[in-house]
C-alpha cells in the first residue's frame, strides 16, 4: 500500500560539500519497507520545483519510525531541499518501486556516487539473514566520499576512487574485489558504471539486479514517463522497477 | 452535493471533478490515496487499436512550472482492455471514461465500436489532439475538415456520449470546435498539451527523444483558459475545461471562463488526492459566496 504523509526532519546532516542526510519521522507506524524502494519527496509547496524527485530510501529505523535520505545536490529540487531545517515537515509518497530481493549467500553490492544510498538497507537486511556482504563503493575522489562507519557495521567495504586519492584507484570494475567469487550483485550508480557491472556478470554468469535512476513524473505507474527499454518492451522503472535483473535490460 | 451536482448530454456526474487522460492510469494507481469513485469521473489512458510500445526515452523534463511528455499513446491496444482493464474498473461507482485514440479514421472507428458495447462506460473522449504521435493524433485536430470528417465517422456507429479533445495548437480552437459540434459531438473538452520543446545547453542536445513534445501543467493555464473562454462564445454543446488546474480556484476560473466541468491532469502527480480536495474547494467556493449552484457562475466573464 502507498502512502502519502508529512514526516518531520528528525535530522540533517551534510556529509561532504554535495551529499547531505535527511532523517525523517514518520507520525504514525512505518508500513514494511523493502530495500530499494524509493519515495517521491515534495520539494516545497511554494518552490520553484513542480514536481516531486525520487530518492532512495537509504536506511528505515522500524523502532523510531525513521527512514533515512541521503540526497546529492545536482539542480534546483536538490538544492532547494537542501535548505530544509530539523523541525520542518516534508512531505512524502512513498514505499515506491519493487525493491530488491534478499537473494544469495554470497553476494557483492556496488555502488557508485549517491548510488550508495539504497545499498546501506541492503547490506543491513543481508546482516540481519546471518550474511556479512562485500560492498564496493566507487567515488569520484576522496573530496566525493562520505563517513562509511554505517555501512561497515554490516559489511566488508571496499572503496575505489577514480583518482586514487581513497582506496584502490580506477574504475569499480578494475577493483580487486573482482578477483573473488560471488553468487549475486547488486549495483546503484551512474549508467556507465551499471552497464560495465551488468557486462562482468554476464560474462562469468552470475545474478545480476540493477536499480535505474530513469526520470520519473508521477512515481506509481499513472503517466508512463519513466520506461526503461527492456527484453520484453518498455517496462516502467517506477513500479516494475527500479530493480532490474541486468539480462532483461536493453541498454 | 446538490450544488455540484451537473449534466453534461445525457451523462449525470456527482460534481464537475474529472482526472485527466494519461494522468491517473486506470483510476486503479490512485485507490491507495483516495476512494476514487468520489470523482465526477476518470478518464482514463488512451487507447488505441493495437498495443502500442510508445516512444523511446526519455520522454519527460520539467521547465519553469510545467513538464513536457512525450510518452506517445504508449498502451495495451482495445483488445486488452475490453477483455482485461475494463473488469477491474468497471465496478466503479462514477463514470469510467475511455480516452480514444488513432493514426486513420478506421482506427478510431474500430477502437470507439468496440467501446461502445462495454456497458459500464458511458462516455468516450475521442484525442484528436495528441502531439507525440508522428501519424494522426493532433493532425485530426488541427484541421476543420479533418476534425469534422472523424468525428462524423465515429459519431455514425458510436452511440453513448461522444466528447471530443481538442489541441490548443491552433489558430483557432473556436472553428474547430464548431466544426466538431457540427459533426455531433456532444461535448468537447480543452485542452490538450501545448506542443514545445526542451533544450539541455551544456550537452547541446534536446532533452526528449521526439524533440518536441507536449507541455502541461500550471504554465499552460492561462492558454487554456483563453481556449475556453473563445469557444464558449461560439459553440451551444458544454465544454470541459482543462490544463494546469492545481486546485478548486484555477477550477473555478475555468467555470467563470465557460466551462461546464473540469478536469486535473499534471497535478495528481504532484499531489495524488487533489482529485478530492478540488472537489471540498469548489463546494466551499460556493458556500462561502453564497452560490446555489456551479452552473450559476459559469461562463460570467
Ligand atoms: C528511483 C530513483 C532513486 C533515486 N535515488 C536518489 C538518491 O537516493 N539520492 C539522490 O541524490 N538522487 C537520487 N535519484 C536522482 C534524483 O531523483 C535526481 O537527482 C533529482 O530528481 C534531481 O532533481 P533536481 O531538481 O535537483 O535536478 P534537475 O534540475 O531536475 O536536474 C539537474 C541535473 O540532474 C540530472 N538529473 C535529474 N534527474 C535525474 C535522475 N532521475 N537521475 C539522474 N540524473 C538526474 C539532470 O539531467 C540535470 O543534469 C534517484 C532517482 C530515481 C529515479
Ligand atoms: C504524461 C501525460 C500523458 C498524457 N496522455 C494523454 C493521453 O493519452 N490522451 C489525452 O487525450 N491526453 C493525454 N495527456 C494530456 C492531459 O490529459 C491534459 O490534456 C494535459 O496534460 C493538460 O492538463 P494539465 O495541465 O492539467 O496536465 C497526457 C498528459 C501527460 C502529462
Ligand atoms: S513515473 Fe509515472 S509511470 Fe513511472
Amino acid at each position: 500500500m502507498k502512502h502519502c504523509d508529512n514526516f518531520v526532519v528528525s535530522e540533517k546532516k551534510f556529509l561532504n560539500s554535495t551529499f547531505f542526510k535527511l532523517k525523517l519521522k514518520a507520525k504514525e507506524n512505518l508500513p514494511l519497507i523493502k530495500a530499494g524502494q524509493f519515495v517521491e519527496v515534495q520539494v516545497n509547496s511554494d518552490s520553484k520545483v513542480l514536481l516531486r524527485r525520487p530518492i532512495s530510501i537509504n536506511d528505515v529505523d522500524s523502532q523510531t519510525n525513521e527512514i533515512s535520505l541521503i540526497i546529492q545536490t545536482v539542480g534546483q529540487g536538490t538544492k532547494e531541499l537542501a535548505k530544509i531545517n530539523e523541525g520542518e515537515e516534508i512531505n512524502l509518497v512513498y514505499p515506491l518501486g519493487n525493491g530488491f530481493n534478499i537473494e544469495g549467500e554470497n553476494p557483492l553490492l556496488v555502488g557508485g556516487g549517491v548510488g550508495i544510498a539504497p545499498l546501506l538497507y541492503l547490506a543491513k537486511n543481508f546482516h540481519a539473514k546471518g550474511i556479512k556482504p562485500k560492498v564496493l563503493l566507487g567515488f569520484r575522489s576522496q573530496e566525493q566520499m562520505i563517513d562509511l562507519k554505517e555501512y561497515e557495521k554490516y559489511a566488508d567495504v571496499y572503496i575505489s576512487t577514480q583518482d586514487g586519492s581513497v582506496g584502490s584507484k580506477g574504475l569499480v570494475t578494475e577493483n580487486e574485489i573482482f578477483t573473488q567469487s560471488y553468487d549475486t550483485i547488486y549495483t546503484c550508480g551512474p549508467t556507465p558504471m551499471m552497464r560495465a557491472i551488468s557486462d562482468y556478470s554476464l560474462k562469468n554468469n552470475i545474478k545480476c539486479y540493477a536499480s535505474l535512476e530513469n526520470k520519473m513524473a508521477c512515481g506509481i505507474g499513472a503517466c508512463l514517463c519513466c520506461v526503461q527499454n527492456t527484453t520484453e518492451g518498455h517496462k516502467c522503472t517506477c513500479t516494475e522497477g527500479p530493480v532490474f535483473n541486468v539480462k532483461d535490460i536493453i541498454w | 452535493m446538490e450544488k455540484l451536482k451537473i449534466q453534461i448530454g445525457n451523462l449525470e456526474f456527482q460534481n464537475p471533478v474529472m482526472t485527466a487522460s494519461g494522468t491517473f492510469g486506470f483510476g486503479l494507481e490512485y485507490e491507495d490515496f483516495f476512494d476514487v469513485q468520489k470523482l465526477g469521473a476518470i478518464i482514463v489512458k488512451g487507447t488505441t487499436g493495437e498495443k502500442r510500445e510508445g516512444n523511446p526515452a526519455p520522454r519527460m523534463c520539467e521547465t519553469p512550472m510545467g513538464m513536457i511528455n512525450a510518452v506517445g499513446l504508449q498502451n495495451k491496444g482495445v483488445d486488452y482492455f475490453c477483455e482485461n482493464t475494463y473488469h477491474q474498473i468497471k465496478h466503479y461507482k462514477t463514470n469510467v471514461i475511455v480516452n480514444v485514440s488513432g493514426s486513420s479514421i478506421e482506427e478510431y472507428v474500430k477502437v470507439a465500436e468496440k467501446i461502445n458495447e462495454l456497458e459500464h462506460i458511458p462516455a468516450i473522449e475521442l484525442n484528436i489532439s495528441c502531439p507525440n504521435v508522428k501519424k494522426g493524433g493532433m493532425g485530426f485536430g488541427t484541421d476543420t475538415k479533418m476534425a469534422f470528417e472523424v468525428v462524423d465517422s465515429v459519431r455514425k456507429i458510436y452511440k453513448k456520449h461522444l466528447i471530443v479533445k481538442l489541441s490548443p495548437n491552433v489558430t483557432s480552437i473556436a472553428e474547430i470546435a464548431k466544426a466538431v459540434e457540427s459533426a455531433g459531438a456532444d461535448s468537447v473538452s480543452m485542452i490538450n498539451t501545448v506542443l514545445g520543446m526542451a533544450i539541455d545547453a551544456e550537452k547541446r542536445k534536446p532533452l526528449l527523444s521526439t524533440i518536441t513534445a507536449g507541455l502541461s501543467g500550471p504554465a499552460i493555464k492561462p492558454i487554456g483558459l483563453r481556449c475556453v473562454y473563445q469557444t464558449s462564445k461560439a459553440i451551444k454543446i458544454p465544454i470541459i475545461g482543462l490544463g494546469g488546474i492545481t486546485n478548486a480556484t484555477d477550477a473555478i476560473e475555468y467555470i467563470l471562463a465557460g466551462a461546464s466541468a473540469i478536469q486535473i491532469g499534471t497535478q495528481n502527480f504532484v499531489n495524488p488526492s487533489v482529485g478530492l480536495e478540488v472537489i471540498e474547494g469548489m463546494k466551499e467556493y460556493l458556500d462561502r459566496h453564497n452560490i446555489s449552484h456551479i452552473w450559476d457562475i459559469r461562463g460570467i466573464i
